[in-house]
């Protein structure tokens, strides 16, 4: 069982729904990811994801795109954000870390060099934005061969009879974005959720996780009622921009993006 | 391959998947997906619906003032002394450039859909003054994305937009041009895809838009093909336009393309040379990789980030390229080369005093590519060069290279 499925399997026999938060990797510098994401497992993250910086990144609204430039500023490649997994990897063999990003970085890299290097870096799963079911025969198949997962979206606009299509190629997890809209848009309707989420389970028995638009404990937990985890982005990127804008250290910037997790975490486990 | 499998070739593509070979495709989020299919659902209606198609053409005789002159340039031709060169006058469409023959085709569509809003990305500003133009006409609401450089490049055209009513949208992430204005016109199309019809503005973006602005600019080709045979009794030697994303480009060649005498000319922007990183050339000098949409030639770096760009002319200033333009680039159908900046400026002089037309900088690449080409030509052969725009907007652009204030 891959390290995502085994995750979420735990977490269900406990009851609990994923926190899975989302950080561009490389952003502000290269040498804060690695150690934000110890910090970020030990306030409450069950499953990591990290941002690919992408010159073009077309599904994010201005808080993950202007982190996505900074990332880019500062030189961070794909390989970079590999070689940060594999950092990672030395001192935490458990935590399942996937990598959200655009097709264009990974098909120039190859699709066969990537898995190669993904798994060898202990990386556990791949999301790209802009590769619907339609285009991925190429790139499924490395994944599978190297047995990394493929995380595919499911939007508020995907048709019944899609979710049965997109849930056939996908495995790890469903990704329900929750609105129409880019990252960090402000219009989360949770009844809404709450329903689609109930059509892809229809379809599909891989976990649901939820993200878009989920900022604080209070949308987390709505979310949560219905969701086999929860994605945490912007809010995120956004509270480390600011410590760091005002002058703050690295230091400052991970402990005010932990204690923001920490919260989450605690609206999500509350009793209902 | 035999010439009736390569005909079959040529209409064969996009294939239902809107691939062009291993080009174009559908590279975008999900939430898109449903958009795209109830578009290509209604096209494939429409394209082949007598009313809307004569609905399309009466627009495009009344109001944009089709058929578009095919001129010959007798005096240019003369002192060049080699082939003649005929002049697609795209530039006296209404509004001044080919984008409008595409933005009343897709505002027809968004009408059809019942769509209250119209976006559009814009680069030179021309698409975006088609665009705010037809929907002034159809009153339909209409905001614009352009990048903080184009803005400030192209003042003109912003105006005009405010004018006819529409917002224009200041984008300034990335490098503040074309690529990023469409990058914000698919977020702001994500978000309201309901009551919103996204009119791109070349032949690139996710199927079906590379085919259905291919179909729109077609026009360009059939009229052009007609009247060669109609004014000189001949098709002509070569074709030449200059190409951005490409939709002037296959709008004159595509109706040429099974003329297998007929050769073609696809100008991309030279900027400051193929040799320095400051062009806008991805047939010349990209590789291929994924953009808005499509797979196609790309300009991007060794980690798969794409390039920033540079051209004297807006309109071309963009780092990808029409998928379709990739496929007959990889089987050798139409030649890509380049003009520079400096021959693209020299030559918007040129016709600018030798036959009083004064071409758009876009339009300026294919002109100094088609005056090389018909200097190697003999006066018993013919060019015919697409004149896609019309030069007032680009007047500051010279008149500051000029040193000159307003
Ligand atoms: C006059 C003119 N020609 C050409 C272009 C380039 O676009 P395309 O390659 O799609 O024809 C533009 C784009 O703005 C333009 O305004």
């Amino acid at each position: 069982m891959s390290r995502i499925a085994g995750c979420f399997q735990k977490l269900a026999e406990e009851g609990r729904t994923a926190l899975i938060p989302y950080v561009v990797a490389g952003d502000p510098r290269q040498a804060f990811t690695v150690p934000l994401m110890h910090k970020l497992v030990e306030s409450g993250a069950d499953i990591l994801e990290l941002g690919v910086p992408f010159s073009d990144p077309m599904a994010e609204g201005p808080v993950i795109q202007l982190a996505h430039e900074r990332a880019l500023a500062n030189g961070t490649t794909l390989s970079k954000v590999l070689a940060m997994v594999s950092e990672f990897r030395k001192t935490d063999s458990t935590t399942p870390v996937l990598l959200m990003g655009y097709a264009n970085p990974v098909m120039h890299m190859g699709y066969r060099n990537f898995a190669n290097a993904a798994v060898a870096a202990g990386l556990d799963g791949l999301l790209t934005v802009d590769i619907p079911p339609e285009e991925v025969d190429g790139i499924n198949g490395e994944l599978q061969r190297v047995e990394m997962d493929n995380i595919f979206l499911v939007a508020p606009t995907t048709p019944d009879e899609r979710i049965a299509r997109i849930a056939s190629r996908a495995s790890g997890f469903i990704y329900y974005v929750s609105l129409k809209g880019v990252t960090g848009a402000g219009n989360l309707d949770t009844v809404e959720v709450a329903s689609r989420v109930g059509a892809i389970r229809r379809h599909s028995s891989l976990p649901v996780a939820v993200g878009f638009g989920i900022k604080d404990a209070a949308s987390a937990r709505a979310v949560a009622q219905t969701a086999d985890g929860v994605v945490v982005g912007s809010a995120l990127v956004n509270t480390m921009a600011e410590v760091i804008e005002r002058g703050g250290e690295s230091d400052a910037a991970i402990a005010a993006a932990a204690s923001l997790l920490g919260d989450i975490r605690r609206g999500i486990d509350s009793p209902a | 391959m035999s010439t009736s499998t390569k005909q079959d070739a040529y209409a064969a593509v996009p294939d239902a998947q809107g691939r062009f070979g291993e080009y174009g495709g559908k590279y975008v989020s999900e939430t898109l997906m449903a958009a795209l299919s109830e578009l290509e659902a209604v096209y494939a209606e429409l394209s082949v619906d007598e009313k809307f198609q004569r609905e399309l053409d009466d627009d495009l005789t009344h109001y944009v003032g089709r058929p578009s002159p095919l001129y010959e340039a007798v005096r240019w031709s003369d002192m060049i002394g080699g082939a003649r060169i005929y002049l697609k006058r795209e530039d006296l469409n209404h509004t001044g450039a080919h984008k409008v023959n595409n933005t009343i085709g897709q505002a027809l569509l968004a009408k059809h859909m019942g769509k209250k809003r119209v976006i559009a990305e814009t680069g030179a500003g021309q698409h975006g003054v088609a665009t705010a133009t037809i929907a002034a006409r159809l009153g339909l609401e209409c905001q614009v994305f352009m990048g903080e450089e184009d803005i400030r490049r192209q003042a003109l055209n912003v105006y005009r937009m405010k004018l006819l009513g529409a917002e224009v949208i200041s984008v300034t992430s990335g490098s503040r041009t074309l690529k990023d204005a469409m990058n914000e016109a698919m977020r702001d199309w994500v978000t309201n895809v309901d009551d919103t019809f996204y009119i791109i503005g070349t032949v690139a973006g996710p199927h079906p838009y590379p085919l259905l602005v291919r179909d729109f600019q077609c026009v360009i080709g059939r009229e052009a093909r007609a009247q060669c045979l109609a004014q000189a009794g001949r098709l002509p030697d070569a074709l030449v336009a200059c190409v951005g994303g490409g939709s002037n480009a296959i709008g004159l060649f595509h109706p040429f393309l099974n003329d297998e005498d007929v050769a073609m000319y696809g100008v991309e922007a030279g900027g400051h040379g193929l040799a320095t990183s400051d062009h806008a050339a991805p047939l010349n000098a990209g590789t291929p990789g994924v953009l808005h949409g499509n797979r196609t030639y790309l300009m991007q770096d060794d980690d798969g980030q794409i390039m920033h760009t540079h051209s004297i002319s807006a309109g071309l200033d963009y780092p990808g390229v029409g998928p379709e333009h990739s496929w007959l680039k990889d089987i050798g159908r139409v030649n890509y080369v380049v003009a520079d900046d400096d021959e693209a400026l020299r030559a918007f002089h040129t016709l600018t005093r030798v036959e009083g037309i004064m071409p758009a900088l876009e339009s300026s690449h294919a002109l100094a590519y088609a005056e090389k080409l018909a200097a190697s030509m003999t006066p018993q052969q013919m060019i015919v060069v697409n004149l896609s725009g019309r030069g007032d907007k680009d007047i500051h652009t010279v008149a500051q290279i000029d040193g000159i204030e307003f």
